[in-house]
């Protein structure tokens, strides 16, 4: 099996994977790295959300092969690491909304707030109902309500 | 605080409400231990049933509830929850329920910090594992879990804060009743202090004694009915939060199960084992009843293997059949309404209202007898969370370790068990935190199959199933049909029947020994009624003043289908069906659907739920054409709910589009009320209604299965319709009304029914047309690509970096 490398959570990891191996399962079942989830393995429910280049994608649907060296792939468990903190500001913003109800979707639900923010501000615009209504991640216990409260909450921290 | 010795052997299980000294004097035990360890009988705190004091005629849930079913069941049988608190000055109590979301363990915390007087941070609740000696006392269903837990966790609580004072008293050589506590730490007079982790083991009993205690009155609460936030918030924000497939048990490798394309169809051969067991990291395939397993190194792989296997199938349950097939099924079953129509009734008004003597006064005459029938049709729909169905499992010669959600962990152990040909004592079973449940986790049919296939393997598994399992050959909420007669003349309304007919309900997750308990302390008539039945009778209840008031349940007897008791079980489609009709006859009366509800319901707890919503949603307000107001309640778990819903049904949002997404009419405003009664967390039950408010507007306008010639078609979330962010309404508010009793009902699931029944209102005012099936898309043409039966489940995309965002 041929080995990739590619950076993790800030740090440079080498696995020894097949070709088409989706990322999902070399960050779970080989790395151990369980924060993003399975819902669906279809790129449907996002529960694995994560970011490419501070992007987010669904490593569900990502071959291992269509990583370069250079990628950066981002978790939940390092978004905090990226701009140097305990805790994202969309975190913290979480935290006060008391968002989590099973937590199951969480991490990518946050993945998935962070880059609509980051795309909105890219934009140089202050992120919009619109927006959110295109967020695609299933939440089953229903938090949606508290996720726009949060993401808007959570941009205004993050500038 | 007075002590009796006793010795364990002393403990007896009997006669504990005897023992209960007063409103808030309870009997509990001060256990020997390392450290202080407070104790309670599980059952204690729960007075017998209120007598219901309505006019009209009471139905048995009036009277007798579900939850009063579930709390007798566990009076004789339980034993003993512990409170220990810990030379680290922290608290922890092992929680004999499934936390699935619902919030349970932050709430419980938070009555153990409100009697020990400890900061909420200090206090660890987590899962009990499998107790078979609770007997029937470890089930999480009906939404009981506060109202049963409520007074045993603080008595627990509260006699280990007495001894950590006794203790304190010593320490500090000053009288018991000058000590003050605060935050855990014990100071006397002089400003001398010392805390509960230094007290921890002097405050430990020798020998076990029984022990009086008082609860902390109302007046003196200052965690009890304060919002907190969730104490395992910080672990679901940073991805450690650890549920069942993240656990690492050694050598338990992924495992996926190749199904039928029928639902519940079967193997008759494999014809390429050879060939995927050499497929890379595929360790083993093993048959099971439900289907292949294969066992290999990443889920990947699974998926891989899974789709590779070629077998030869058995027919399903359900072979050939169809939505169409089931619903004339249901047909052919359901009960003629007893009450006979209008034309039959003319001049026998006072006959058929029996004993109520209602006469027509005021001038009427029998013409003015009006009748409407009503029938509704409520589709099949999946209650699978996010979290499929998983479960780890070690199997060995002698002994078996599973680890899973799982709401019925004694009979799930027992069965598995069984089927593993173990004895009950030889399983343990491990409760982990479940990605959700809404009915699901009262089965363990990952667990069982985890156990099977690591049996088989000789090596341990994490089992899971794939998304596209979950609706094809998980469990479902049954079809219904809901008819309701009306009857009435001038504003009285003589007569209300509902005849509820579905396909069979699954309970035979230990429910049926719950009854069997129970059935010696039902009322007379409810204690001859089968599962389903009794379930239905003792839940559902019509809270309005209606006169003669029935309510029936038909179920088939096959259980061709899988199914199981899906959040709030009969309630959503029983309550839309009766809303939707009660707006007709309001409609005829001249009133109001407000004004409707409040002249006819039964209490006056549920009129403020009403006033409530209807002033803060501003009930009436002019709407343009196409758009909205729709209002209903519902009465269930010891409270009331009302919801008003504000739908835009215009063509330019019904058509919106958005990629692989249904869109339809889009809810803009929900105001919600509940009074659940004492509330220990408001912003766990707001929590909870806005989920149920999410879940009622699925049922009302997306989310069901189709049943296809022995197929379900749905297996992906872009096929079952659970609402997304652009179904979401933009402006939720919920009203959690200050209690007007001190018993705390149940939450989980109150706020699906109101919600799904007032959105089908809204709909059907702003159209102009009342709804007779659900979801109202149903009949819709499929809006999706089928996706395929064999392989049963679909390869994973490779295109991920061409949806960047």
């Amino acid at each position: 099996m041929p080995n990739y490398t590619f950076t993790l959570n800030g740090e440079k990891v080498t696995v020894d994977v097949e070709d088409s191996e989706r990322l999902l399962w070399v960050l779970r079942d080989v790395l151990g790295v369980r924060g993003p989830k399975y819902g669906c393995g279809i790129n449907v429910c996002k529960a694995c959300t994560s970011h490419i280049n501070g992007k987010a994608f669904n490593p569900c649907a990502t071959p291992i092969s269509a990583l370069d060296e250079d990628d950066e792939i981002t978790t939940i468990e390092g978004l905090a690491g990226s701009v140097g903190k305990d805790l994202h500001p969309m975190q913290e913003a979480w935290l006060d909304a008391d968002v989590a109800q099973c937590g199951y979707c969480q991490p990518g639900q946050i993945m998935a707030a962070v880059a609509t923010v980051n795309k909105a501000h890219a934009e140089g615009r202050s992120v919009t109902d619109a927006d959110i209504d295109e967020i695609r991640n299933i939440c089953r216990c229903g938090t949606y309500v508290r996720i726009r409260e949060a993401i808007k909450a959570g941009a205004g921290k993050m500038g | 605080m007075s002590t009796h010795p006793e010795t364990p052997s002393g403990l007896s299980v009997s006669g504990l409400a005897e023992h209960e000294l007063g409103r808030r004097r309870f009997v509990g035990y001060l256990l020997a231990a390392a450290t202080v360890t407070g104790a309670a009988q599980l059952g204690i705190g729960l007075g017998t049933p209120a007598a219901a004091v309505v006019p009209g005629v009471p139905q048995p849930a009036d009277l007798y509830d579900l939850n009063d079913l579930l709390t007798d069941a566990a009076r004789p049988t339980a034993n003993l929850i512990q409170v220990v608190v810990d030379k680290d000055g922290t608290a922890s109590f092992e929680l004999p329920r499934a936390e699935v979301g619902q919030g349970i363990t932050t709430s419980i915390a938070m009555l153990i910090a409100e009697e020990l007087d400890l900061p909420l941070s200090k206090v660890n609740v987590t899962l009990s594992k499998a107790r078979p000696e609770l007997i029937w006392n470890q089930m999480t269903g009906g939404s009981n879990t506060i109202h049963a837990m409520y007074t045993p966790v603080r008595v627990a609580a509260a006699i280990a804060r007495g001894a950590l004072l006794d203790a304190a008293a010593i320490a500090l050589a000053q009288p018991h009743d000058t000590l003050s506590v605060h935050e855990g730490v014990i100071t006397a007079p002089g400003g001398a202090s010392i805390s509960y982790g230094e007290l921890a083991t002097s405050a430990a009993a020798l020998v076990t004694k029984v022990v009086d205690v008082d609860l902390k009155p109302k007046s003196d609460f200052a965690v009890i009915g304060t919002p907190r936030r969730r104490k395992d918030a910080l672990a679901a924000v940073t991805g450690t939060k650890q549920f069942a497939m993240d656990l690492d048990v050694p050598d338990a490798l992924p495992a996926m199960v190749c199904r039928a394309p029928e639902h519940n169809g079967t193997v008759r051969s494999v014809r390429n084992q050879k060939d995927v067991e050499a497929m890379p990291g595929v360790t083993h395939v093993v048959t099971i009843p439900t289907g292949v397993a294969v066992r290999a190194g990443t889920f990947g792989q699974c998926i891989n293997a899974v789709r590779a296997l070629d077998v030869e199938w058995k027919p399903g349950s359900v072979s050939g059949r169809s939505d169409a097939d089931v619903l004339e099924e249901l047909r052919g079953i359901q009960r003629p309404m007893a009450v006979p129509n209008v034309e039959e009734l003319l001049g026998t008004v006072t006959d058929v209202a029996g004993g109520l003597t209602v006469g027509l006064t005021g001038g009427l005459t029998a013409a003015d007898v009006k009748t409407l029938d009503t029938d509704y049709i409520f589709y099949t729909r999946s209650g699978s969370p996010l979290e499929t169905n998983c479960a780890v499992a070690d199997v060995r010669a002698d002994k078996a370790t599973i680890w899973a959600g799982s709401k019925t962990p004694i009979v799930a152990a027992e069965s598995i068990a069984l089927e593993l040909g173990l004895p009950p004592t030889a399983v343990t079973f491990n409760v982990m935190e479940s990605g959700g449940s809404f009915g699901r986790k009262l089965f363990w049919d990952a667990a069982l199959e985890a156990a099977l296939i690591s049996q088989k393997c000789q090596a341990p598994v994490r089992l899971m199933w794939h998304r596209a399992d979950e609706p094809r050959q998980g469990r479902n909420h049954p079809m219904a049909t809901s008819r309701v007669r009306t009857v009435w003349a001038g504003d009285n309304i003589l007569s209300v029947e509902q005849q509820h007919t579905c396909t069979a309900t699954d309970y035979r997750h230990g429910f049926g020994e719950i009854l069997t308990s129970s059935a010696i302390s039902l009322p007379a008539g409810v204690s001859n009624l089968g599962v389903s039945e009794t379930i239905f009778v003792t839940s559902q209840q019509v809270p309005y003043d209606f006169g003669v008031t029935t309510q029936g349940l038909m179920e088939t007897t096959s259980k061709a289908i899988n199914s199981g008791a899906v959040r709030n079980v009969y309630s959503p489609d029983v309550r839309t069906a009766l809303e939707l009709t009660i707006d007709q006859v309001a409609r005829k009366m001249r009133l109001s659907p407000v004004e409707f509800r409040l002249k006819y319901a039964k209490e006056d707890r549920l009129r403020r739920v009403i006033k409530q919503v209807a002033a803060a949603g501003s009930w009436g307000r002019s709407m343009p054409a196409g758009t909205a107001q729709g209002i209903a309640v519902h009465q269930e778990y010891k409270g009331y709910s009302a919801c008003l819903v504000e739908i835009d049904c215009r063509p330019e949002t019904v058509n919106r589009k958005v990629r692989h997404g249904v869109t339809g009419p889009r809810v803009t405003k929900v105001t919600f009320a509940i009074d659940c009664g004492e509330v220990i967390n408001p912003k766990g039950v707001e929590a909870q209604m806005q989920g149920g408010i999410m879940d009622g507007i699925a049922l009302a306008l997306t989310a069901s299965t189709h049943l296809e010639d022995g197929h379900y078609l749905e297996a992906s979330w872009d096929n079952y319709f659970y609402t997304r962010q652009w179904n979401t309404p933009p402006d939720v508010r919920v009203f959690v009304m200050d209690p007007v009793t001190d018993i705390p009902g149940g939450a989980g699931e109150a706020g699906v029914a109101a919600s799904f029944a007032a959105v089908a209102c809204a709909y059907a005012r702003a159209t102009g047309t009342t709804p007779t099936s659900f979801p109202i898309n149903h009949h819709d043409p499929i809006g999706f690509e089928v996706k395929s039966f064999v392989p049963p489940v679909p390869a994973s995309p490779t295109d991920g970096l061409s949806h960047t965002y």
